[in-house]
């Protein structure tokens, strides 16, 4: 009798778990999912277009892929122009300051800065965001001649929209 | 299951399992380092510094390895008030947490010439971060009561809704746009790390997997053995030289359970 007393309290304290660790788990899961806008890094061009017009005075994030050939140099000789992109829209950032060595056309990056109001987005930040593929440079190499470089590239930009 | 988790069998069962596994542990991780550091191809972007992957990823590994391991082992402790569980989770937090800050210490110094920054505030790091604080409260936790079976029901309460954070950790990189990059392991399509580079990296888990389990090993030992020295001074065994060695050992085991039984 006394035995299966304590089993049957045992049962119950395992219920009692049970039933806070869902509890816990959906709790988190509502306030993750309410401040969603706060835990997400960056937008992506796509996002930063229905929110437009954007407040000049907010400062957010913009992620995206730097579009190839559109990196240049302004006359002043520090400023950099460069197109960031999700594949479906795209914001033109200017940048001064140092760029991170892994910022390449064709690469991820996240900017910091806020929106101008003829729609560049001015950044005071830049950092690189690399996507989750190592691989040796001849490898990288064969990919880019087999064609499927592309495919990646397309992937990483459908990341970025999220 | 219950008899094997008495101390007195843990005690017997992992005395011959220690040296094999601690010699297979050196073993991992030497070859671990020398396919990490000199027998593996350098990253096409990102050069030599992909090395620093071949310690962060185990050290991130073994964070929430061994968070589940104590979460559990709390579980445990709290359902069936098993002393064996409560050791191990204690044993277990400080392995943890300093794993969880080896793998934020080697992505702040991967992240900086990377990514262009030592620190971000995105999802996957502010979650690691708060792994490691739930490591540091555990322990923390579990020594601020004068009774430790107290400090015992605090702990594994914190460690049990603090588990909520592991998955949070795992998936903070895909339901949520972050710095850091998805995972490149554990995913849908396979790794997406090159097959020459998989081979440092499995060698590296397995070694720091194994290590764990050494230390683990060791550290519940000798809490056991502490507890048993202690016991056998409450008893007055050791003023008393001719008891023989089997009679000390049931009274040990007769003053430790004592405490175990509903």
């Amino acid at each position: 009798m006394s035995l299966s007393r304590a089993k049957i309290r045992k049962r119950q304290r395992m219920y009692v778990i049970v039933a806070i660790l869902l509890a816990v788990g959906s709790a988190a899961a509502l306030m993750l999912t309410a401040f969603e806008d706060s835990v997400v890094f960056f937008f992506s061009p796509t996002e930063i277009a229905e929110k437009s017009p954007i407040d000049p005075d907010q400062r957010l994030r913009i992620g995206g892929l730097v579009v190839e050939g559109s990196v240049a140099k302004q006359d002043d000789g520090q400023t950099i122009a460069f197109v960031v992109t999700d594949m479906a829209e795209s914001v033109p950032v200017s940048y001064r300051g140092i760029l991170p060595d892994l910022f390449r056309e064709g690469q991820g990056v996240v900017a910091e800065g806020h929106m101008n109001s003829d729609g560049t987005f001015v950044a005071s930040e830049v950092l690189a965001k690399h996507d989750e593929n190592y691989m040796p440079p001849e490898v990288a190499e064969s990919l880019k001649k087999s064609g499927y470089w592309e495919e990646i590239e397309a992937k990483n930009a459908e990341q970025m929209r999220n | 299951m219950h008899r094997f988790a008495k101390p007195s069998v843990f005690l017997k069962f992992t005395a011959p399992i220690l040296p094999w596994l601690s010699a297979l542990t050196v073993i991992l991780i030497a070859a671990g380092l020398y396919f990490s550091l000199i027998g593996s191809p350098v990253d096409y972007q990102q050069g030599h510094t992909v090395r620093i992957m071949y310690i962060h990823v185990p050290a991130a590994w073994m964070g929430l390895f061994c968070y589940v391991g104590m979460a559990i082992c709390g579980a445990m402790s709290l359902i069936w008030k098993h002393p064996l569980a409560d050791i191990c989770a204690r044993a277990t937090a400080p392995v943890g947490a300093t794993f969880t800050a080896l793998c934020l210490i080697t992505g702040s110094l991967w992240g900086e010439p990377m990514w262009g920054t030592w620190w971000v505030w995105d999802a996957r790091l502010t979650s690691m971060l708060i792994l490691l604080f739930l490591y540091l409260g555990y322990m923390a936790l579990v020594n601020a009561f004068d009774d430790p079976e107290r400090g015992s029901k605090a702990g594994s309460a914190l460690a049990l809704v603090g588990a909520v954070n592991v998955p949070i950790v795992k998936f903070s990189v895909d339901w949520w746009n972050t710095l850091h990059q998805p995972a490149s392991i554990v995913r849908m399509d396979g790794p997406a790390v090159d097959p020459s580079m998989q081979l440092p990296l499995a060698l590296m888990i397995l070694g720091f997997t194994c290590y764990y389990f050494v230390v683990l090993i060791l550290r519940v030992r000798l809490e056991l053995n502490e507890r048993r020295i202690r016991a056998l001074h409450l008893s007055g065994m050791f003023e008393d030289p001719e008891t023989p060695t089997s009679a000390k050992e049931q009274a040990y085991e007769a003053g430790h359970n004592a405490g175990a039984k509903q």
